[in-house]
Formats: structure tokens, C-alpha cells, sequence
């Protein structure tokens, strides 16, 4: 095809992606400045050196009885640690989200909510926002002051922190589905949970099933950055091994890590599937 | 249950102001047992007439009462007790794709269930007897415990319908009952549907897209066009010259045996919209 002659051939779109472009630049630039983002110093020669003897130390992991015996308890003790706080978080966080949730409030059904409801649910995100914006490790910190070194203090910790993200998620995931069933059951007279239960909760079990096994898989890992702050497990044993730059110890703790990942994601695929 | 409707003037909470009402002024009486199809071009105010109806609209001037009663004079409990005894079934069922048809149908009968007998009976069903009568009078017994999302289209509005049964409730407000049946099941429909009405002596309010329907099963009919009433007649008066100008600038509706609505599956996904 011959072009003809005046015509403009250039596409329209692309002055906007390269204005999009320079500005994301200029905004990522001192992003990166103040995060001090120096890749290459992990190429340095110095730094690699030390890199790769403590990455070479990680051969063989350690493989003895004694050793995957300790490995052993102390991972159920970690996943013991996780599961007790995420059942501590679903406690604190359905009642949150039940109450946070906007599409179980039976006021709005006429239009606008009413105040008293709409400053109840403001409150209870305010509180929700309070637990989850401390991390878990600085609860830790503090529990750990308080009842001493051991696992009650990473099971409070965990408990608190993600019954504030639960409670936030769940109420978002109950909001953002189809309202309709729901609206209608409470628009026939059904109380909010009856309506919960026969509307929201079949209508989003697969979608909550999935973000609850997914974060109890966060909760096992998080249980074990608690652990090099003394909350016991994993983590615990890990920071032992850190110190000692025990690289075979650290590498079959790590391996330990990827095979609990692994198992959470089988189980959160197995309850989707009985689910669907 | 009787109503009256004197001058009442309904808006949507979501309308602009100076826009004009959705339904209204409107002076109308039901005796109690009654039923009454409500016919009219798509936009005439035939759902908001049924929301308002259901309590789910608050009327901006003038007064709706349901049993001599003005429900929004009521306290909040006194309310939702009102809305126990009214049943309004949407247009598109509000039957959440994985619950059970049994548990689906049984839900019409939350209002009248405490919270404890309600979970109990999502553990091992109450009443599946109630609930196969009911499937049974719309020739769906047979999909009992069937999940809802294995059904067509038809089959669950059926179910929605006996749904509506379940709940026995003395003013039964549906919705375009026949929007996704053929012209043998809605027959049948709407017979079972007046049939158990007249038993119960609950007064039945349909809106109808289905005219020949309407004017069939109905012994008195009512058509709104923009909000405003424009005959309250028996069926034998409502003659072709009354029909026309009622549907004048959208024949084609009337004409039409299928309702200009989306498919069931595709608006089970999308938010349903409050009132069209």
C-alpha cells in the first residue's frame, strides 16, 4: 500500500506511553535513591566472595537423625505456632468483618445508611486498621516482655496482626461479590447472619477458603521471622544457625520451608476443588 | 394482608434531585387475598411499585400502608418482623451458585426461624418435605438436592418461585415470574403460583411482560406507564385500544412473548441492579 503524501502515519497513543514512562521515571528515581538500590554491590568481588562461601557451606544440608529429629518437632511446634494464631485471628477477625461488612447492613437497604450503623463500621475499620498496621514482629517484641520467650508470644502476635488483615479482607471479599442474595434474603426479613450464612457464605466460600489457606501459609512463614525474635520454632533454630554461619543447617531448614509451602498450597487446592 | 397506597410518590435513593419521581402519585387499595398483575413498558415503575410494596423503597410523599399500618413508622425490630411476613422474589433468583436447592428453597423460611434452627438446618435440612411440596407444584422435585449451579435458567426461576411458597408470607410480591419459561411452564407456573396464593390467602402482586398472561390469570390489572397509573381494570376491560396506548412507543414489548432482559447466567454475575 502506497502512503499517501500529508498523511500522518504516526500512532496517536505513543506521545502518552512515553509521557507515562518519563514520569514513572522520575517518580521510581529517588525511590530507588533513598532505598539505597544498588544491585551491583552483590557482584563486587568482596561481597561475592563471602556471598558464595556461605552459599557453598549450604552442601550438603544436614541430614543426621539427631538433627532432622530437632527439625522435626520443631517444625509442628512452627506450624503449631501459625495454626493456633490464625485460629486466634479468624476469632478476632470474623465478628470485625461481619461487622464492617456494608452489604449485611439491613439500614442501607432504603438508600444511605443510618448514622449510628455507619459510625459502628467506621470504628471497627479504624480498629482493624490499628491491629494490622503494627507487624506482627514488633507484637512479638512486646509479647515476648510479657509472657516470656516462647511460642505464646508468636501466637499472640500472629493472632493480632492477622485478625486485623482477616477481618479487612473477609469484609472487602463479602462486599465486592454479588450483594444480590443477600440484599434479598435481608430484604424478606432474615436477621444478618442467617443472611451470612445462607447468602454471602455460599456465595464466596471458594474465594475466602482460598485467601484463609493462604494465609495461614503467610503465618508459617512469618511464624518463623518471629522465631529469631524468640518465639520458638523454626525461626528459632534458624537464627541459631545464622549465627553460627552453620550453612548445611540453614539449607535444610530453608528445604523444610519449601516443602510447608508446598503442603499449603496442596491443601488450599484440594479444599478449592471439594468446594467447586 | 391489605394496602393502601394514598398519593404515595416513590423515588430512587440514588436519583438526582429535580428528577421525576419513578412512581407516582399513586391511590390504590388491595383487599386482603387479592391478586393483581401489574403490566407496562419496561421504565414504568412496575419493580419500584413491587420494592415499595416490599418495604425496600421508603415512599418520598404520601403513605403506604400495609395492614392499616405504616411500616416506616415502625421501630427497627417491628420492621423486620413486617418483612418477615412479605415475600419479594426478584426478577433474576438470589440462589447462590453452590448452595443446594433444598437449602436455597428452605432459605424462604429464615424470617420465620431463630438463628440456632437456622444453622442447624444448613447442617442436616429441616423440612425437606415443605421444601419437595413446594419444588413439586412447579414439576422440580426431582432437583432436590441438586447444587444451583448445575440448573438451566427456567429450572431456577422455578425454584425461586417455590421459594416464595416456603416462606408463606401474606403479601407475595413477584417479580416477572415467567421471564425465563417457555410457554408450557409458565402456564403451569403461574397457575401452581395464584393456586397457593389463594390457599393461603396471601395477596399476590405480579408484575407481567407476558400481557395475554396477565389477563389470563389475573382478576384485576394494572398498568403504569412512567410512573403513573393508567387503568385499574378487570381483564375483560382492558382491550387492545387500552394496551396500545399504554405500550404506545414500545409495541414491540408488547408484542413480545420474552422480556427484553439479560440471560440469567450473565446477570448472576454482575451486581444486580437495585431497581430497574
Amino acid at each position: 500500500m502506497a502512503n499517501t503524501p500529508g498523511a500522518d502515519l504516526r500512532d496517536p497513543a505513543w506521545r502518552s506511553r512515553l509521557a507515562w514512562a518519563i514520569a514513572t521515571l522520575v517518580v521510581l528515581w529517588p525511590l530507588l535513591v533513598v532505598a539505597e538500590f544498588q544491585p551491583w554491590q552483590l557482584f563486587a568481588p568482596d561481597s561475592l566472595q563471602s556471598t558464595l562461601r556461605f552459599l557453598a557451606g549450604f552442601f550438603p544440608p544436614r541430614l543426621d537423625a539427631e538433627f532432622l529429629s530437632l527439625v522435626a518437632r520443631e517444625t509442628w511446634r512452627t506450624v503449631a505456632i501459625a495454626t493456633a494464631g490464625m485460629t486466634l485471628g479468624l476469632v478476632i477477625g470474623w465478628p470485625l468483618a461481619l461487622l464492617s461488612a456494608r452489604s449485611l447492613s439491613i439500614s442501607s437497604l432504603v438508600g444511605r445508611m443510618a448514622p449510628l450503623p455507619a459510625t459502628v463500621r467506621l470504628a471497627v475499620r479504624a480498629l482493624l486498621v490499628a491491629l494490622r498496621s503494627i507487624p506482627e514482629l514488633i507484637w512479638a517484641l512486646v509479647f515476648v516482655r510479657v509472657v516470656g520467650l516462647g511460642p505464646t508470644a508468636g501466637v499472640l502476635a500472629i493472632g493480632l496482626t492477622y485478625g486485623g488483615m482477616l477481618g479487612k479482607v473477609y469484609g472487602e471479599i463479602l462486599d465486592s461479590g454479588d450483594t444480590g442474595v443477600t440484599r434479598a434474603l435481608l430484604r424478606n426479613g432474615s436477621g444478618r447472619l442467617q443472611a451470612f450464612f445462607f447468602g454471602q457464605l455460599p456465595q464466596n466460600a471458594s474465594e475466602l477458603t482460598s485467601y484463609t489457606v493462604y494465609r495461614w501459609e503467610c503465618a508459617i512463614r512469618s511464624s518463623a521471622v518471629l522465631g529469631f525474635v524468640g518465639a520458638g520454632g523454626l525461626g528459632q533454630q534458624m537464627d541459631n544457625a545464622m549465627k553460627m554461619f552453620n550453612g548445611a543447617e540453614v539449607c535444610t531448614l530453608l528445604l523444610v520451608f519449601v516443602l510447608l509451602v508446598v503442603l499449603t498450597d496442596r491443601v488450599s487446592g484440594l479444599l478449592r476443588r471439594m468446594l467447586g | 394482608m391489605q394496602v393502601l397506597f394514598d398519593q404515595a410518590t416513590v423515588r430512587h435513593p440514588a436519583a438526582r434531585p429535580g428528577m421525576a419521581a419513578a412512581l407516582g402519585p399513586l391511590s390504590l387499595r388491595l383487599a386482603a387475598g387479592e391478586q393483581l398483575a401489574v403490566i407496562g413498558p419496561s421504565g414504568a415503575g412496575k419493580t419500584t411499585f413491587l420494592h415499595t410494596l416490599a418495604c425496600a423503597l421508603r415512599p418520598a410523599s404520601g403513605r403506604v400502608l400495609l395492614d392499616d399500618i405504616d411500616p416506616w413508622s415502625l421501630p427497627a425490630a417491628g420492621l423486620r418482623q413486617l418483612r418477615g411476613e412479605l415475600f419479594l422474589a426478584p426478577q433474576v433468583p438470589p440462589l447462590p451458585p453452590r448452595q443446594r436447592v433444598v437449602t436455597a428453597v428452605l432459605a424462604g423460611r429464615l424470617p420465620r426461624m431463630g438463628l440456632l434452627a437456622s444453622l442447624r438446618s444448613l447442617l442436616v435440612p429441616t423440612g425437606v418435605a415443605e421444601a419437595h411440596a413446594a419444588l413439586a407444584r412447579f414439576d422440580v422435585q426431582d432437583k432436590l438436592f441438586e447444587r444451583v449451579d448445575r440448573l438451566s435458567g427456567g429450572e431456577r426461576q422455578r425454584i425461586g418461585l417455590a421459594r416464595s411458597l416456603v416462606a408463606n408470607a401474606r403479601l407475595l410480591l413477584v417479580d416477572e415470574p415467567l421471564s425465563a419459561l417457555d410457554p408450557a411452564r409458565s402456564a403451569q407456573a403461574m397457575q401452581s403460583l395464584t393456586q397457593a396464593a389463594r390457599e393461603r390467602r396471601a395477596t399476590l402482586v405480579c408484575t407481567m411482560h407476558d400481557v395475554p398472561a396477565a389477563l389470563q390469570n389475573f382478576p384485576r390489572v394494572i398498568g403504569l406507564r412512567d410512573g403513573v397509573l393508567q387503568f385499574d381494570a378487570a381483564p375483560q376491560d382492558v382491550d387492545a385500544q387500552r394496551l396500545r396506548a399504554l405500550y404506545h412507543g414500545h409495541l414491540d414489548e408488547l408484542d413480545a412473548r420474552t422480556p427484553p432482559v439479560v440471560s440469567l447466567s450473565e446477570s448472576a454475575a454482575t451486581v444486580i441492579v437495585h431497581c430497574r
